[in-house]
């Protein structure tokens, strides 16, 4: 697999997914700087975690204008399958390659802890190593998190199966008291409607062995890598 | 050229910042405060004297990158 790992000033998880898809694939991604204009050919594209920009005007605001966009825009339009995790989700909405926008959170806190998902579609390249309906512990860690988008978006996305997770109990109960930033209708990750583009507010490159404490991350990892590879 | 532009959240998107700082107000003993809205505000000097082509310019930097229109409304105010 050829991966691409887009990286920000302000990125500071880039080289935890470096990490993890290298322990699924086997290769070492290819990182990006952002003032790019062309990216190498590959089979997947990582918009990582981090406050690039330090979160200036809002949250992902000037990496949706970077340079790299417009090549990462056309290869996500052509079917590349392109993974935001957390900062990465919050540039995919800013890029309008997602629908909605991340606010902050309801609770205005910074929260940093593990939570539970709820996997609600597995027929995508990113989760289809997961069971549907899969409860899953993954952490989140994020100021601005709580997903908003206008009804028509809503149900939108909803009567599409585009929910790529819901925060959940442990026991799987899409509750409020489960909603840990305010998110409309528990959302922590979606799909756009090709379904090779996914964001997500969750880390999963943080738990991807019994060392880092868990390894509900992998997964999504391992389904990439394998997917590609055989492609 | 000055322009000033106000960037305020749309009606229906919920503001905990605003909702955080009327509570304040009112431990403060501020009553009648019925809502608290917070937005941001900012401030461009621009080249040149034509007001429409400032205020067209300045439409697009809003579009494009100062306001998100999924959730925030922008006003412009020029000053020559």
């Amino acid at each position: 697999m050829k991966s691409c790992v887009i990286v920000f000033p302000g990125s500071n998880c880039d080289r935890d997914v470096a990490v993890a898809l290298k322990a699924s694939s086997g290769m070492e991604p290819q990182m990006v700087w952002h003032s790019e204009t062309e990216l190498p050919k590959c089979d997947l594209i990582v918009l990582p975690g981090g406050f690039s920009h330090g979160d200036y005007l809002r949250s992902g605001a000037m990496a949706a204008r970077a340079p790299i966009m417009r090549a990462l825009s056309a290869r996500a339009k052509a079917g590349t399958p392109v993974l935001g995790l957390c900062n990465g989700f919050q540039i995919l909405t800013e890029a309008g390659l997602l629908p909605g926008a991340l606010m902050r959170n309801a609770g205005l806190k910074f929260i940093c802890r593990d939570i539970f998902l709820k996997v609600e579609n597995i027929h995508n390249v990113f989760n289809r190593n997961y069971a549907d309906g899969q409860v899953v512990r993954i952490p989140i860690s994020h100021h601005d998190g709580n997903y908003f988008a206008d009804a028509a978006t809503l149900d939108r996305l909803e009567s599409a199966n585009r929910v790529a997770f819901r925060y959940c109990t442990a026991s799987g109960d899409v509750s409020a008291a489960a909603n840990p930033n305010g998110s409309l209708n528990n959302i922590a990750g979606i799909l756009n409607e090709a379904g090779n583009v996914l964001g997500m507010m969750p880390h999963p490159e943080r738990l991807i062995s019994p060392e880092l404490g868990g390894t509900d991350g992998r997964a999504m990892f391992d389904a990439l890598a394998s997917l590609l590879q055989t492609a | 050229m000055k322009a000033r532009i106000h960037i305020t959240l749309k009606k229906g998107v919920l503001d905990p910042q605003g909702k955080a700082i009327a509570n304040t107000l009112a431990h403060l003993g501020f009553d009648g405060v019925e809502e608290v809205r917070q937005g941001k505000y900012i401030e461009i000097d621009l080249a040149g004297s034509d007001a429409a082509q400032a205020r067209a310019r300045v439409d697009a930097m809003c579009a494009q990158l100062l306001a998100n229109t999924v959730i925030e409304n922008y006003a412009i105010e020029l000053e020559a």
